[in-house]
């Protein structure tokens, strides 16, 4: 097959066999996390050098040719969806961790290491990178930078952009950028704070510097199941109106916790409408006289069974628990969706009485888990995309979450990123004049629109949805969610 | 001398920006350099303070920008919670909306971050006077461009602040500072390196390189902090300070009581490999003092006079530290700035009509 004329010049960039273009090739790269989506790209470059990759945006920028940077593709906003007339620019040969100082405790990694690879490098130093996205075995870091990730300890740890020190990219201009570094202050305004969470739209990251912290020395860990979810909320309240601060606070509703069981047979406190989960961390002369304190709320607020890990491999075994639980989910139901809204804590249980009361009203099933202590709800709208109007009805339920999320003074997006998903929304939460603002900061980093062009703003005219969403590799045959 | 525009409201401030083609915003100018700009008109914000939402189960607030950053701490303190960065110059009146302008943080900055990681979203006035409002009201939003970081150290030339929300922590229950003497510049650096990379969890690391000597926090329960302090102790010679000792301590800090009045001040971002260099530096500069802060990743550096200014400029240049002064007279960047093309079409975005300064004016 003979490639168009702006393909050959672009396949002329790198050594041969680096641009994939067979429809075989391109399947795997249709979809990302969120497989409702999917759209077939011109092209996939596979650069393996930073000079690559700054020689692929320019030739973009030159031919105004759109492309969409690619770490693992989990992102469960459809951030890395492609687009047709454009290409994609896969970073996962960009995985060498190019500097590990222990001494200053920072990482200087390419944007296609791993997210756990980072805190494996870190481990034998005493050191580990905090932000810990459910995804953290398979997700990049160029993907956690572009969405700001989050995952279960920012309460007290923040996201990815609190973790990031420096950034080299190149800019959809072709200009490249350095700023920030090693040093954890700065002066001047915060180019990397605005870069992280970008959504791709400003360019790509080449070189990331990475805090690392020294790792907790001891964890108390609990693990109380509930009969209420109210209950569950209510612990959650005593526990921040202690003057605790835990790493990490988790909930986990009957479905969620169904799933999970059955996964990697986690057991829980049978009956139970929610489970709490509950972490100390830091010294262990701290966690000593902390988790007197924690065990003490925890014993009031009227558990049917607290369980405190009594080692590191109950702990993992209850984070295993919760962090299969999106995977966990494709058991119970075909297709899910899951939405990352925020609403204020004190709104958790009323949030969830409105969800369940549609979820009921809609007939679309959803299981819960949230990060409770941020007042971040993961709702995993369950649907089976082979139903005609199945999509349509989660994706209505979904809408009412994010709408609800917003009234209540949250956010439609904790960690996700708007990404296609949301983009329809982000009016709800932003005025006319705000959009505009943030067009025209986008419009200063890609005045040709070529960087990810169709995330995170509305556009006119709805993207096909799929009518049953399983990823394009399910469909072929080559893997499944088992 | 600059006319002071000083508006009562939200729609006085826009009136303002809208009404004046040449504008800097400003708080309680306890960094008077990030200010002294010529031929500008001065936007007071002193008239817009107060606290607009607090409610503690959140882990948030919002204020006016104008308010004193004391007024905040006491506020929160009554409810057993604080901003973790430690706010600078709280006695000196600075306020909200300065302290984020100037990206300046505190001895706290070293445990759980500084003002880039506790702003969670802001209102401002653009340079074509709309007031908008980024970021979120909740302690986790990722919709939308994360504008309140970059406003961040953005010293009020991209918009004006009008109020601001952030994160807060529960206050610890108690806290205890050591002092630990070291023979030199490299003496301090090993120990701040060392001790930023324990089990400690130490609550804030700075050092007095004039003095030979790091200052350390423990924060958390009694028993625990004393524990700590007695194996900190045992590693590295040094004393606990008693409770007023440290108040003297932290206070001198935050309140750059240390540093020559009428001098110029500057800050500078480093690591801590960097210190003893900068020391150095500093030692060839008649009368200077400096101070480390953030585990030796920022610095306070203090010259008498400004005569010493433009070798420190070139000192630091060589050095490829960073470096912003925040009072005296000497250049606002005295090791210069990069200027990627980018800066200015961001620039051009938020400001069209370049009604703020721009950063090197």
């Amino acid at each position: 097959m003979s490639l168009s004329p702006i393909l050959t010049r672009l396949a002329a960039l790198l050594p041969a066999g680096r641009l994939l273009t067979g429809p075989a090739q391109l399947a795997s790269y249709e979809s990302d996390g969120l497989t409702a989506f999917q759209e077939r790209p011109l092209a996939v470059a596979v650069p393996e050098t930073a000079d690559e990759v700054v020689a692929l945006v320019r030739f973009c920028h030159a031919e105004r040719l759109p492309f969409v940077a690619r770490g693992s593709g989990t992102s469960l906003s459809g951030g890395s969806l492609p687009i047709k007339e454009g290409i994609v620019i896969t970073l996962n040969r960009l995985n060498r961790i190019l500097r590990l100082d222990p001494a200053q405790r920072f990482a200087v990694v390419q944007p296609g290491v791993i997210n756990a690879q980072v805190s494996v490098a870190a481990a034998p130093h005493g050191l580990h990178y905090a932000p810990d996205p459910s995804s953290q075995s398979i997700c990049t870091i160029g993907g956690n930078v572009a969405f700001n990730s989050g995952g279960a300890h920012c309460l007290k740890h923040g996201m990815t952009s609190n973790h990031v020190l420096g950034i080299k990219a190149v800019l959809a201009t072709g200009e490249v950028v350095e700023w920030g570094g090693a040093s954890r202050e700065q002066v001047g305004p915060d180019w990397c704070g605005l870069f992280v969470g970008n959504e791709g739209l400003f360019g790509i990251a080449l070189e990331i510097t990475l805090q690392l912290l020294p790792k907790s020395e001891c964890f108390h860990t609990v693990l109380a199941g509930y009969r209420t979810l109210e209950q569950a909320g209510d612990a959650v309240s005593a526990i921040v109106a202690s003057g605790l601060l835990p790493g990490a606070i988790e909930i986990m509703d009957a479905l969620a916790l169904e799933a999970a069981s059955a996964a990697v047979h986690a057991e829980y406190p049978p009956g139970c409408e929610a489970v709490l989960i509950v972490e100390l961390e830091g010294p262990r002369e701290t966690v000593a006289v902390e988790r007197v304190r924690l065990d003490e709320i925890i014993a009031a607020s009227g558990p049917v069974e607290a369980r405190p890990a009594r080692d590191a491999e109950e702990r993992l075994a209850i984070w295993k628990g919760r962090k299969s639980a999106f995977s966990a989910v494709g058991r119970l139901s075909p297709d899910f969706i899951v939405q990352d809204g925020v609403v204020p804590r004190r709104r958790l249980g009323e949030a969830l009485r409105h969800i369940n009361a549609w979820s009921r009203e809609m007939g679309v099933r959803c299981a819960n888990v949230f990060h409770a202590g941020d007042g971040n709800l993961h709702p995993l709208i369950l649907y089976d995309g082979r139903v005609p109007g199945a999509l349509e009805r989660a994706e209505a339920l979904a809408g009412r979450i994010l709408k609800m999320c917003v009234a209540m003074g949250g956010s439609i997006t904790g960690e996700h990123g708007v990404g296609v998903e949301k983009r329809q929304y982000l009016p709800d939460m932003f005025s006319v004049d705000e959009i505009d603002c943030m067009k025209r900061i986008a419009a200063a980093f890609d005045p040709c629109s070529i960087a990810n062009p169709g995330k995170m703003f509305p556009v006119a005219g709805a993207l096909a949805l799929v009518q049953h969403g399983l990823h394009p590799l399910e469909k072929a045959g080559l893997i499944s969610r088992e | 001398m600059n006319p002071l525009l000083t508006p009562a409201s939200l729609d006085e401030l826009v009136e303002a920006v809208r009404s004046t083609p040449r504008v800097l915003v400003v708080g309680a100018r306890t960094k008077p350099r990030l200010s002294a700009v010529p031929d500008v008109a001065l936007l007071s914000m002193t008239g817009l303070r107060g606290i607009i939402e607090y409610d503690p189960t959140e882990f948030t607030f919002t204020a006016l920008a104008g308010t004193p950053v004391r007024e905040i701490a006491a506020a929160l303190g009554e409810k057993g919670q604080y901003l973790p960065f430690d706010p600078m110059l709280g006695e000196a009146g600075a306020t909200l909306g300065g302290t984020v302008a100037a990206g300046l943080n505190g001895p706290g900055r070293f445990r759980y971050g500084g003002v880039r990681d506790f702003i969670l979203g802001v209102r401002f006035v653009d340079g074509s006077g709309r007031l908008l409002r980024l970021g979120g009201k909740v302690v986790k939003n990722a919709a939308g461009f994360d504008l309140p970081k970059f406003f961040t150290g953005s010293l009020g030339r991209f918009g004006v602040l009008a109020e601001i929300t952030f994160k807060v922590f529960p206050r610890p229950a108690s806290t205890l500072t050591l002092r630990l003497p070291a023979e030199d510049a490299a003496g301090v650096t090993r120990i701040l390196t060392a001790a930023a990379s324990t089990r400690w969890e130490l609550d804030a690391l700075d050092a007095s390189l004039d003095e030979s000597a790091v200052c350390t926090r423990l924060a958390g329960p009694v028993p625990a902090i004393d524990a700590l302090a007695g194996e900190i102790l045992a590693r590295w010679p040094g004393r606990k300070l008693s409770p007023e000792e440290a108040q003297t301590t932290w206070s001198e800090a935050a309140e750059f009581s240390w540093a020559h009045p009428g001098g110029v001040l500057v800050k500078v971002a480093l690591t801590p490999a960097q210190l003893p260099a900068l020391s150095a530096l500093g030692r060839n500069l008649a009368g200077a003092r400096l101070r480390a802060t953030n585990g030796g990743n920022a610095a306070f550096l203090s010259l008498p006079t400004p005569l010493d200014a433009a070798r420190l400029g070139e000192g630091l240049r060589a050095l490829g530290i960073a470096a912003l002064t925040l009072r005296g007279d000497a250049p606002l960047w005295p090791a210069g700035r990069d200027k990627p093309a980018i800066a200015s079409a961001v620039k051009a975005a938020l400001d069209p009509q370049n009604r703020f300064p721009s950063l090197d004016d």
